[in-house]
């Protein structure tokens, strides 16, 4: 086979798990927007501060130093002491549920009723207020995320498919943690899936996803309906800031990486798990394969950002509520 | 008699405040929040601690103490202009935007309100042509020299002879990113090295398809133009990728501590280039400790002192501080205005005597500005990351660009501004 081929092929396996990191990013979405209506904007940012709490607490860093200091004129920045990863990843779970509690009981539960536009532009607010909360916490240095997961290629992989091609071609090339981030991300829709079909307070998200007022009637709490969503959208953002955060360090732009979800939204649909997970592999697929074959030999490269938007806009034309989403018929 | 009270306070409040009107006015255009807050705030925290240092020191500069102005940009372009109108009111002296976006931005608008620019090794690079950017500087080296001091140590590396070789550059998909494109590409015609551009796009945080289009071609070397989170992700999957990393130099703005450390181990041996010598040693340091920080008016938490960024903050501070006094040694006032300050700048000397008396001896070349040359010798020097020892090692002295190949660079793109702005060339 020749190497142009196979590494059409090795582009192809690659766009796939970073469809999966997009997908993650994209979960917390969906889950938000399918039982409340509301296009979170702070997902982004929660990945972030979710990120940010874990390693503060694995480095047993002080929240708010820098504002105790300035205002006591003291001097402390850490405890003393190291959490295990485990430990402050339940710890940082806490937290996020903490954060979920709080955002309905200081924001949403006053908002009710309102225009979409309110509450998205509400979650705009909440975006900036966390990020300046994460800011003040843990600081904006960068920090390196020490679980331990392994990066860099599979030398196995790599060797085994070494002989496919001739001697241009040196095996395939598949990241560690994106084998990692994958495994995850199957645990996780996995978890999610069974929680929301066996459990009875699954039962009831997807009552409130369905039908709000429904839903009210047979005695389901709404208020407690948003908190567990936003606490397993908080829980999806931890892990994708802990996966994205092992790549580069955890620092502020990872925020940044809900611009990644928008186009997988366009695509698979605002309110279907399964297609937060399509749409993030064939956005993954398809920025790559076109980066690879159209963008870096006749177009100058960097194409990735613009092209997902444009192939989420293509499959908007023709499917404007996404490729799972609920398709909308309001009879008059 | 309460309103007679009122009015003797006020106008005792008043006279207090007269001195201040003397002040020397330092705006920093910082950036401690944002994605590229990592980069930001070391640099500031330099900048400001050294002024600071004067005051306390010494009383400030010429017997004049500094005000600094903090602006917080957050590296947004339009932020950096708001900062930019918002501080020069308060008798700015001269602004240092530590972003090539916000540079570009203010080029017109400081021309035209007669306040001096110092872009330290980044904006436009052919600012260096002072009879056209009379009030912009970009001492002590910019984009170009960078680029060719680059080739210069690859030249070294392999004899004199880059024939034949492969040379990946790998930048930030911005103006910034793409400043040293057409030296590369003269230097690539004159050595006979083939280059590959590859863009990445801003924030940078997904560069999977660059680094598998290097693992695929094999360049000899990889070069890059980044800064944030692109740095990080780049020395990240240059690791992945098994790429040797003595073979990967990023610029003076993807070499800090901070680019290296998220990927551990596998960042050693990356190297990078530096227009100023790291050394936590240095005397300076020590007083910005005892003075500053022990005092309690470090402008960060302290933490950052002796770093790449800090130090690099501290040595634009240093040549703000030196300009000014030679401004006031020019112009015979202590209190002087921006325009004194441009002349300062002007006649700038920068000693190896002078920079061993301030505490920090060989921080940077010698070198002199001059009317015409508002870029300085374009000296750099390359470093390279010790992942056990957690520290920035000098692998070269400082190494001289190609001028021969920057200065027709400079010549050709800073007229062809002029020309566009209907600028004639001169000194002031």
């Amino acid at each position: 086979m020749s190497a142009d081929f196979l590494y059409g092929i090795e582009v192809i396996i690659n766009g796939l798990m970073a469809g999966v990191l997009y997908a993650l990013v994209a979960l917390g979405f969906v889950l938000i927007f399918k039982a409340s209506g509301i296009f979170n904007y702070a997902q982004g940012v929660m990945a972030l501060f979710a990120a940010l709490t874990l390693v503060g607490i694995m480095e047993g860093q002080v929240p708010f130093s820098h504002l105790i200091n300035a205002i006591f004129g003291t001097e402390v920045h850490h405890f003393g002491w190291e959490v295990p990863a485990l430990l402050a990843i339940a710890f940082t779970v806490l937290i996020m549920i903490g954060f979920a509690w709080a955002v309905q009981h200081f924001v949403f539960r006053h908002l009710v009723g309102q225009e979409p536009i309110i509450l998205f532009m509400a979650t705009i607010g909440l975006a900036y207020f966390l990020e300046g909360v994460g800011d003040l916490m843990w600081g904006s240095d960068i920090k390196t995320l020490a679980l331990g997961l392994p990066q860099g290629g599979s030398l196995v992989v790599e060797e085994w498919t070494a002989g496919l091609g001739g001697d241009d071609f040196y095996g395939f090339f598949i990241d560690k943690l994106d084998m990692i981030a994958t495994i995850v991300a199957i645990l996780l829709v996995a978890s999610l899936i069974i929680f929301a079909q066996y459990t009875k307070q699954g039962r009831a998200m997807r009552a409130v996803a369905d039908d709000h007022q429904a839903a009210l009637s047979v005695g389901i709490s709404l208020n407690f309906i948003w908190v567990l969503v936003w606490s397993l959208a908080g829980i999806v953002a931890l892990v994708a800031g802990v996966m994205w955060g092992a790549k580069s360090g955890v620092q502020f732009s990872l925020s940044l990486i809900a611009l990644k979800a928008l186009p997988v939204l366009m695509l698979g649909g605002f309110t279907s798990i399964p297609g937060a997970i399509v749409g993030g592999l064939i956005i993954g697929v398809g920025e790559k394969l076109f980066e690879y074959t159209i963008g870096a030999p006749y177009l100058g490269g960097a194409t990735e950002n613009w092209f997902a938007y444009m192939l989420a806009l293509i499959f908007l034309v023709f499917r404007p509520q996404g490729l799972f989403g609920e398709k909308i018929i309001e009879r008059v | 008699m309460k309103m007679k009270t009122l009015a003797a306070m006020a106008l005792a409040g008043t006279m207090a405040a007269a001195p201040a009107m003397a002040e020397l006015v330092i705006p920093d255009l910082s950036y401690r929040t944002g994605p590229y807050a990592a980069g930001g705030t070391p640099f500031s925290d330099g900048y400001q601690d050294y002024f600071n240092l004067l005051n306390a020191r010494d009383g400030g500069i010429g017997g004049e103490p500094v005000r600094i102005v903090e602006c917080e940009t957050g590296y947004n372009t339009e932020k950096g202009v708001e900062c930019y109108e918002s501080t020069k009111g308060e008798g700015a002296l001269i602004y240092q935007p530590l972003s090539t976006g916000i540079t570009y931005q203010l080029i017109p608008k400081a021309t035209a309100d007669n306040i001096p620019i110092h872009t330290m090794g980044y904006g436009r690079t052919s600012a260096a042509n002072g009879e056209v950017f009379n009030w912009v500087f970009n001492y002590p080296a910019n984009y170009w020299d960078a680029a060719s001091v680059m080739v210069n140590y690859l030249l070294e590396e392999n004899g004199g002879d880059l024939g034949g070789k492969k040379i990946a550059l790998v930048y930030h998909n911005s103006a910034y990113g793409k400043e040293p494109i057409r030296t590369l590409e003269s230097l690539s015609a004159q050595h006979g090295f083939t280059l590959s551009q590859l863009a990445v796009d801003h924030p940078g945080q997904e560069q999977k398809s660059q680094w598998l289009q290097i693992r695929r071609e094999r360049p000899d070397y990889v070069l890059m133009w980044g800064w944030g989170v692109m740095n990080q992700v780049a020395v990240q999957e240059a690791a992945n990728i098994n790429f040797p990393m003595e073979n990967f130099i990023g610029n003076w703005w993807a070499g800090a501590e901070h680019d290296v450390t998220p990927a551990g181990a596998a960042a050693n041996g990356y190297k990078s280039l530096n227009m100023n010598r790291v050394d936590a040693d240095l005397p300076v340091f020590a007083e910005i400790k005892t003075l500053v920080h022990d005092a309690g008016n470090a402008a960060g938490d302290g933490s950052n002192l002796g770093s790449v960024l800090y130090t690099r903050g501290m040595y634009a501070a240093m040549l703000a501080a030196e300009a000014i006094a030679k401004a006031q040694e020019i112009h015979g006032v202590s209190a002087i205005t921006p325009a004194q300050l441009r002349d300062g700048m002007e006649a700038l000397e920068i000693t190896e005597a002078r920079m061993a008396e301030l505490g920090m001896a060989k921080i940077g070349p010698e070198f002199s500005v001059s009317c015409q040359d508002h870029g300085g010798t374009g000296l750099g020097i390359v470093q390279q990351w010790d992942a056990g020892a957690g520290k920035w090692v000098a692998l070269t002295d400082y190494i001289a660009p190609d001028n021969a190949v920057t200065d027709p660079l400079v010549k050709e793109d800073s007229m062809a501004f002029a020309s566009e702005n209907n600028i004639e060339p001169g000194c002031l």
